[in-house]
């Protein structure tokens, strides 16, 4: 009887390098069947795209899998040699990839991308070919026409699904989606999702879907694989894990999400880091981190053994010593309901309760009109034939200590919007007022006075800080520029306060920024741009591209501060979630323009204009909200 | 496309200028013709008169800029920079020093020069590109690494070596080809092998490498995963997909030379005796004659553009996202 | 004895205290320090870098320069100590026996007898042509040349012009690349317009010519200025600063675009964002932000440009726009050896001395560049 589906057991993957052993991926099984999807669950590093590319064997040339077995229906593919694997790949197994961007061949058509596939499985040229062609890119939602295009005439969306039309001409029994839409907007993964969702209830395939968002799991999967440390900490249905996740971790993973319903709440937090790739591990590998860790945790590795029917968990705390390896598990403890999250209050938040602002005049930062365009040039002379109008008549303003959160799809201008309020880009039209003074054409000493007002905070915590200077010099710098009266030990003393106040040991400012991981990059660059005593801080998308559990230490800070020092915040987002947990007031950008404005919790819960509406529907986790 | 293409010529203008003014300064203001005329007279014959029969013989007795004794438009143009300068615009290269018109030189003397530099370029380019592929396919092997540590090494050699060894072992000690000279005529392939295979030799290292380096970077990036996850044999993706890529940069490096081809080689001509455009240009050198270098210079500078404008065209062939407006 | 400094032995010993100084006051930086340490502990980089400081060892020595007081009885007594026209170095001096035993003309390496037949007395005191004995048999490891000189001995010699070469004319290209195209970078607009101009034009002029034409020109002052050098020495060394200036100003573009392409990434990544939102200002920016971020390109090319420049000296002088001729060079000694090719028996040894020199140097360099790009060039970092 020939079995469908993918069953993984053992599997195992080494990178020696330098001499060094890395075991990435240690002891993972799961199993998908016919038509089911499974989500591989976990934050970054933590091994499951290189199960992926293990699976596919597509692992890159350090990478080694050194153990396990990977049965594709009946065929064991570790077994395979490599001519037959070639056959399977993109045939019975077939794996779409993050980057839609760069994941197509950007000098070679549609139509010869996927014909390729079809040549190489199927046989299929000439005119069988183009008609299956234009089968496939009607079966992912896009236009026959498309086939004659190149990849960048198609937006990310179209190239995501171009690419999973590739992927379908090998009519896979098993497709692996690596983080298929983490590259792309709200309303385009939403749209992709559910895509991916209709191929496979229609075509009977399997989905194993790889993916860093609890939201996005819940709304896809019907089983759940958590894998932590490179190995798979919980495996269990979908609704068994949502109602109870069993493992530590898997409930950290969920107290750290914001919600709107936590507002005004700390958020719980998971404190230190996932240990390195080439650690030894005695025992639980959670175990550092974990707050119910025993003994026993510390001295003896748990394995993932089953709690309930469809539920299994690499815990010590649901199974006692004397059983802990027997084959029979058994639930031996009751499983406790995860614990509600530390409630901490907070002191008010600032300005609430109290009217909705208006555009008074105690605003502290007014955005009046403000248009940033970039002029296209065209001919013989370079003539101004249009302009990009990249934010085009906004108007905001922000009270002392009120977070008002941008919120809007990439593209839609409102990084722009923050690099023109700092003047880093020069605005077209309209008036930036900070505490009662138009910044437009202030130079020199009476600028700087006023960008000590106001600071940035950005994304990409590894291109924010400079990375030939150290921590120290990298907070005094902004010192030197716009408080020069203070001396050297004026300044450094600062440093240390500011170190201390993100949460940063006293002797970072001695290092180098890549000694530190992303979150701890982040809590340095906030402490740069507080070391002048802003009033203002444009956070611009801060959290982003963070892992939910640092994220979360990162918003308690941003909150800690604003608590102590009444700051307030541009948070520019494109993140509901965040949005509803702790902004006051939201602005919804669309096209360089502002379509609706307003408090918080009303715009969230009754969203006036059409887009914020579709933005709010297409947000992972909204039906199950 | 043809906005683009009167676009490129505007730009070339003020570069050929520039290039002019350049040669120009070099020639006749740092090194001014009476330095010229006591090079060419040798020092013991200098005298005053000596000097000023020379510049009267080879043009060169006029002001640089403006000519005060002349009237009307001739105060401009009557003047070393338009006679000896500006005329290169017109593809007007004078006389040599010797008294031969430049420009009848060129023309006779630059197929030659393509009979060599055209094939060595060709085959070059199809000899590196392929060993890159040989490379870049088993790479990490054995034959990888000893093929790199051997581009090394044939690269730290100077390529005087290359000619001298070839004319040695083919020439001197086989006999397979005469060491050096020129037939005109289909005869001309006895003497074209060498200098093109000695050319090729002398590539070898440098541009395999090149290759290499250029088709593992592309070997890295995500498109390629996703044809190997197409199921793809590595055959056709190093050739339909890395190879397609990697044309782009390969075409910057390659199309600029190709109109300077016409100049030909220095070194290989004047060790082979091609009576090209290349031991034309090193004999003037060796001569001092500056009217010639001069000209070699300015037609150096009119091909390199040529060159930039067919790097420009070429990519629209190979990169679907170019296009010249 | 007077001690000489000529002015390329300024300039190089200026160059190393500089690269000292440099060296020891980024010894705590450990972005620079870290790939430094992974090129010597690599078989391959730590091997080449060594047999690049015997080199060096040999061009230094060479540098420190004097000329020998000669006999008293040259002059008058109570004069002023009158002093040879020669210029001698410090390796001279280790090599005098090298320098002094000459012989007529030709020999092969470790031979007994002259390359070339002589007529002779033979013991019988008759006319006789054959090989005559050489004065020092078996004393010259690489033979001699056509006038007798060893050919180990310049060997030596050409070392340190290659070195000059190598290393003077990164000393004049480094700060027009930098300077240029980094303000093409990061000011843009009209300034980039105007560098890429004057880069485009040079480059638009084909390499050999430029440098050929510029050669020619300062070659014609310096003839045309005798009085001004008082040894050929002196001459030669400002024939060859000259070439490192003109190699340098024509040879900034590649690295002064790369440059811009570079400060192109850097100026929009965030941290410059950050710093132009404290005020910081564009001298700041670029010294402290950008330059540091990109001075793993030019320590890369300033490596890998030492070996071609190594190569370029031999041709340019064999076309003539190199060196002086009468200076020890690679290319020089390739020059005068190539003819003698169609002699039979072959003289051989000259040509294969300066190829194996020339060789180990440049193969030495290559080798050092390729473990420095390897262990500078962030996209290798990526890869592991």
């Amino acid at each position: 009887m020939s079995r469908r589906g993918l069953r993984v057991e053992g599997l195992r993957v080494q990178i020696s390098q330098a001499g060094r052993l890395l075991v990435p991926v240690d002891d993972v099984g799961f199993a998908i069947g016919a038509n089911e999807c499974v989500a591989l669950l976990g934050e970054s590093g933590c091994g499951k795209s290189l199960t992926a590319l293990a699976l596919m064997r597509l692992l890159p040339e350090v990478a080694q899998v050194t153990a396990g077995r990977v049965d594709l229906g009946d065929t064991d593919l570790l077994g395979l040699p490599e001519l037959a694997m070639r056959g399977v790949r993109g045939g019975r197994l077939a794996m779409i990839f993050q980057e839609p961007m760069t994941s197509l061949n950007p000098v070679m058509r549609v139509a010869d991308q996927i014909g390729e596939a079809l040549a190489a499985h199927r046989g299929l040229v000439g005119e069988a070919a183009r008609a299956e062609v234009e089968r496939l890119l009607q079966a992912v939602g896009l236009d026959a026409g498309r086939q004659w295009d190149y990849p960048f005439q198609l937006s990310g969306g179209q190239r995501q699904r171009a690419l999973i039309a590739m992927m379908l001409a090998g009519e896979p029994e098993v497709l692996i989606a690596d983080e298929p839409t983490t590259a792309l907007d709200v309303l385009v993964q939403d749209q992709i999702l559910k895509l991916l969702k209709d191929l496979q209830t229609r075509r009977g395939m399997s989905l194993l879907l790889i993916t860093h968002d609890l939201d996005v799991a819940g709304d896809m999967a019907d089983r759940v694989a958590v894998m932590y440390a490179g190995q798979i900490v919980e495996w269990a249905s979908r609704a068994s894990l949502y109602a109870t996740p069993r493992h530590p971790y898997t409930r950290k993973l969920f107290a750290v999400l914001p919600r709107p319903e936590r507002r005004g709440q700390r958020l719980d937090s998971l404190p230190g880091r996932v240990p390195a790739a080439d650690a030894q591990h005695l025992g639980c590998r959670f175990a550092d981190r974990c707050p119910e860790a025993f003994p026993r945790c510390h001295g003896e590795a748990p394995s993932l053994l089953q709690v309930a029917p469809d539920h299994a968990v690499r815990c010590h705390l649901f199974f006692p010593a004397d059983i802990g390896n027997g084959a029979s598990a058994r639930v031996a403890a009751p499983i406790s309901p995860p614990p509600p999250a530390r409630v901490e209050s907070m002191q008010p938040e600032p300005g609430e309760p109290g009217p909705p602002r208006g555009r008074a005049a105690d605003a502290l930062l007014e955005v009046r009109d403000l248009a940033v365009h970039f002029p296209i040039r065209r001919g013989l002379l370079r003539r101004v034939v249009g302009s990009i109008k990249a934010v085009d008549g906004v108007s905001l303003s922000i009270a002392p200590g009120e977070t008002l959160a941008l919120v809007g799809e990439s593209g839609c201008g409102k990084t722009t919007l923050a690099r023109a309020v700092l003047r880093l880009l020069e605005p077209t039209a309209g008036q930036v007022m900070l505490a009662g003074r138009d910044l437009a054409g202030l130079r020199g000493e009476r600028l700087r006075r006023l960008r000590r007002e106001m600071q940035i905070v950005f994304q990409d915590p590894f291109s924010s800080l400079n990375p030939r200077m150290k921590v120290g010099a990298i907070l005094e710098e902004g010192m030197r520029s716009l408080l020069p009266e203070l001396d050297a030990q004026a300044r450094s003393e600062r440093v240390a306060v500011r170190l201390e106040q993100v949460g940063l040991p006293a002797d970072a400012a001695g290092r180098h920024p890549h000694e530190f991981s992303g979150g701890q990059r982040q809590r340095i660059a906030i402490a740069r741009a507080l070391t002048v005593e802003p009033r203002l801080l444009i956070l611009d998308e801060p959290t982003s591209a963070l892992d939910v559990s640092v994220q979360a230490q990162i918003l308690n800070l941003l909150a800690d501060i604003q608590a102590r020092q009444g700051l307030a915040y541009l948070f520019i987002t494109h993140n509901l979630s965040v949005v509803g947990y702790l902004a006051q007031r939201v602005a919804v950008m669309q096209g360089g323009r502002v379509v609706e404005e307003g408090r918080a919790e009303t715009l969230l819960a009754r969203p006036r204009s059409d887009y914020t509406r579709r933005l709010l529907a297409a947000a992972p986790g909204h039906l199950r909200a | 496309m043809l906005d683009y293409l009167v676009r490129r010529l505007l730009y070339a203008l003020p570069i050929l200028l520039g290039v002019n003014l350049l040669t120009f300064a070099l020639f006749f203001m740092v090194n001014t013709p009476d330095d010229m005329a006591r090079i060419h007279l040798g020092v013991k014959r200098v005298t005053p008169q000596a000097i000023e029969a020379w510049k009267a013989e080879h043009g060169y007795d006029r002001p640089l800029f403006i000519n005060t004794q002349a009237t009307g438009v001739d105060q401009v143009t009557d003047t070393l920079f338009v006679d000896k300068s500006l005329g290169l615009f017109a593809f007007d290269f004078g006389m040599a020093d010797d008294g031969r018109d430049i420009a009848r030189e060129i023309k006779t003397r630059m197929w030659p020069s393509l009979a060599i530099a055209l094939p060595t370029f060709l085959v070059g380019l199809l000899c590196y590109v392929s060993f890159a592929l040989l490379l870049t396919f088993f790479r990490g092997s054995a034959l990888d690494r000893g093929g790199v540590i051997l581009c090394v090494a044939l690269m730290s050699i100077s390529g005087l070596f290359y000619v001298i060894g070839g004319q040695y072992l083919m020439g001197k000690l086989w006999h397979w080809f005469p060491i050096s000279g020129w037939q005109p005529g289909l005869d001309a392939w006895k003497f074209l092998v060498m200098p093109v295979v000695v050319g090729l030799v002398a590539g070898i290292g440098d541009s395999t490498r090149f290759y290499r380096a250029l088709f593992l970077e592309e070997m890295g990036k995500d498109y390629v995963r996703t044809a190997r996850a197409k199921g793809l044999s590595d055959l056709r993706v190093l050739f339909r997909h890395v190879l397609g890529n990697a044309m782009i940069p390969i075409l910057t490096g390659v199309v600029v030379v190709i109109p300077r081809l016409f100049l030909g080689s220095l070194i290989i001509e004047s060790f082979f005796g091609i009576p090209g455009l290349g031991s034309y240009t090193i004999d003037a050198i060796q001569a001092q004659d500056f009217a010639i270098v001069r000209s070699m210079v300015f037609l150096g500078s009119v091909l390199y553009i040529v060159g930039l404008v067919l790097t420009d065209i070429s990519y629209t062939l190979v990169d679907p996202r170019v296009r010249l407006e | 004895m007077k001690p000489v400094l000529l002015w390329s032995d300024a300039l190089l010993f200026l160059l190393m205290a500089g690269v000292l100084v440099l060296v020891w006051s980024m010894r705590h930086e450990d972005w620079l320090r870290d790939p430094w340490r992974h090129v010597m502990r690599s078989r391959i980089g730590a091997g080449s870098a060594l047999l690049l400081v015997v080199f060096l060892a040999v061009g230094l020595l060479d540098s420190l320069h004097y000329r020998e007081r000669l006999p008293r009885e040259a002059g008058p007594p109570g004069a002023t100590a009158q002093h040879s026209g020669e210029v001698l170095s410090a390796l001279d001096w280790l090599l005098t026996d090298l320098r002094t035993r000459t012989e007529k003309t030709y020999s092969a390496p470790l031979a007994t007898h002259l390359y070339v037949k002589e007529s002779m007395k033979g013991p019988d005191g008759r006319e006789v042509r054959d090989y005559p004995p050489l004065q020092y048999p078996r004393g010259h490891l690489l033979g001699t040349d056509k006038v007798g000189q060893d050919v180990l001995y310049l060997s030596l010699k050409s070392i340190r012009t290659g070195l000059l070469i190598g290393s003077l004319t990164t000393l004049v290209m480094l700060p027009f690349a930098i300077t240029l195209g980094m303000a093409a970078g990061y000011f843009g607009g009209r300034v980039d317009d105007l560098i890429q101009y004057v880069y485009t034009t040079i480059n638009s002029i084909p390499g050999v010519l430029l440098i050929a034409a510029a050669v020619l020109v300062v070659q014609a002052q310096i003839e045309a200025h005798p009085e001004l050098f008082d040894t050929a020495a002196a001459r030669a060394d400002v024939r060859l600063l000259a070439l490192c200036a003109i190699l340098g100003i024509t040879g900034w573009t590649g690295l002064a675009r790369l440059l811009r392409g570079e400060v192109l990434k850097l100026r929009e990544m965030e941290f410059v964002q950050a710093a132009r939102a404290f005020g910081v200002g564009r001298l700041a920016i670029l010294s402290r932000h950008l330059l540091p971020n990109v001075m793993h390109l030019v320590l890369i090319t300033v490596v890998i440009d030492f070996s071609g420049l190594v190569l370029a000296e031999a041709v340019l002088s064999y076309v003539g726009v190199g060196v002086d001729p009468a200076m020890n060079s690679f290319g020089n000694m390739i020059n005068g050896a190539r003819l003698e090719l169609a002699r039979e028996p072959v003289v051989w040894w000259q040509l294969a001395a300066a190829f194996v020199f020339m060789f180990v140097l440049v193969l030495a360099a290559n080798l050092f560049a390729d473990q420095v790009r390897d262990a500078l060039d962030p996209r290798m970092e990526r890869k592991s």
